[in-house]
């Protein structure tokens, strides 16, 4: 039986073919093959999820919350040092420069990336903005949504911190962080179905050890993870009703 | 918990209280009139077991509420309680939460030192095999009209019950 590996579309592409790769040494150390499935955006993968067939996945913290409680995915493993945090950012030259500057219609560049979507969301409630008064512009990956600053098509943008740092020199050295956050314990994980049975623990073996071998680190390299860690159900636990109590609205 | 003393002040003048929490326990604390403000993109986490003492505090809860993290765990979290608050709101946290359902609301806290700081607060059960085992609360950056709006709200409420 093959087994189906996917990735949260709000990977960097820019580390896709690390994705192959690390779906190629998965399918060694699991001694089954693995089919790395790239989906489009995030309608695709939550159709995905909705018809189960999903194996293992990197998963971002929302859609993780989903499947440890509504599908009983076991977490297997989460990435050393790389929490999930957020960042909005201006035009350099704006004239916004605190988030208390900002005002009722503000223009907002962002993604359908719903953890850092929402963490931004929470970090302009300070200037009464909701859902409800400012102008939401939807853009496909992070670049396009500096380049809807660059082009004052947006007032503010939401960024992934670490694909914001990321940005190339030029678009970067024209914008400014407004503000970050600080989060520290939302983070993305890897989880797989409670079919894989006793697989599962001899992936989170695997995962664990992957930086001791010369394949293994460089795959790991190419995904831009350190290594992995071991992560406890209470830890998981502890993230989702994290992210429930974070999804309200002030 | 032991009472405030004017050390813990800071040099700062403080008014006298006595609280009295809901389970009885009367202790005295002072407030300063002064506000710290809550920091930019950070949350402030704890959790508590089922009768209210805190379990867990993160480095933004330590930093922003005074006391070092040994003095908050294994103490209720009323620790934090600003006499400005009314109970009406504590007892509707309780009420909620102690229903499996999740709280949300405005609260302004005492600090170590007396000073205070406001957050909006949203409080879950924490569910395991269908059981509450305890709860976390986290706290974010307010709006300054919900906060103007709440304190003169609490103003109408604080001494009733
Ligand atoms: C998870 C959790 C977090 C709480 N956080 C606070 C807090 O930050 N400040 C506060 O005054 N009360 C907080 N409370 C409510 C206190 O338990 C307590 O009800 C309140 O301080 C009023 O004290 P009293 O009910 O004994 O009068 C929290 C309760 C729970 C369950």
């Amino acid at each position: 039986m093959t087994l189906t590996f996917t990735v949260s579309p709000d990977f960097n592409t820019k580390y896709l073919p690390g994705w192959f790769v690390f779906n190629t040494w998965l399918q060694r150390h699991l001694g089954v093959p693995t089919h790395f499935e790239v989906f489009d955006g995030f309608d695709e993968l939550h159709r995905a999820m909705a018809a189960d067939s999903i194996d293992i996945i990197y998963a971002n913290p929302f859609d993780a919350a989903r499947l440890v409680r509504d599908h009983g995915y076991v977490a297997v493993a989460r990435p050393v040092g790389r929490p999930d945090e957020a960042v909005i950012a201006t035009h350099e030259g704006s004239a916004i420069h605190a988030v208390e500057d900002l005002l009722p219609g503000t223009r907002i560049a962002t993604t359908d990336d719903p953890d850092v979507h929402m963490m931004c969301m929470i970090m302009i409630e300070p200037a009464d903005l909701n859902s409800g008064n400012v102008a939401m512009f939807r853009r496909d990956n992070y670049v396009l949504v500096a380049k809807s600053l660059l082009k004052n098509e947006a007032d503010i943008g939401f960024f992934l911190a670490e694909t914001f740092d990321d940005l190339s020199g030029p678009i970067r050295s024209q914008l400014r962080v407004l503000v970050r956050s600080q989060i520290y314990v939302i983070n993305h994980l890897l989880l797989a179905h409670p079919r894989l049975g006793a697989q599962i623990d001899q992936l989170r073996g695997h995962l664990l050890q992957m930086g001791n071998d010369a394949k293994g680190a460089m795959a790991l390299q190419d995904v831009a993870i350190k290594a992995w860690e071991s992560v406890d159900q209470e830890d998981v636990e502890f993230m989702i009703d994290l992210m429930v109590a974070l999804t309200v609205t002030a | 918990m032991r009472d405030m003393t004017i050390d813990d002040l800071h040099g700062e003048p403080g008014v006298e209280h006595w609280l009295t929490y809901a389970d009885g326990f009367r202790r005295r604390i002072y407030v300063v009139d002064k506000e710290i403000p809550f920091p930019e993109g950070r949350l402030i986490v704890s959790q508590t077991d089922t009768a209210g003492v805190i379990t867990t505090a993160n480095q933004s809860f330590v930093a922003m509420s005074g006391f070092t993290a040994d003095e908050l765990i294994g103490q209720q979290h009323y620790i934090l309680r600003h006499p400005d608050m009314p109970a009406v709101a504590f007892k509707d946290l309780w009420d909620t939460v102690s229903q499996g359902k999740k709280w949300t609301g405005y609260v302004k806290n005492l600090r170590k030192d007396g000073a205070y700081y406001w957050v909006f607060a949203s409080v879950v059960p924490n569910i395991r095999n269908g059981r509450i085992v305890g709860y976390t609360s986290v706290r974010r950056k307010p709006s300054r009209t919900k906060v103007a709006e709440c304190t003169a709200l609490y103003r109408t409420l604080v001494g009733q019950s």
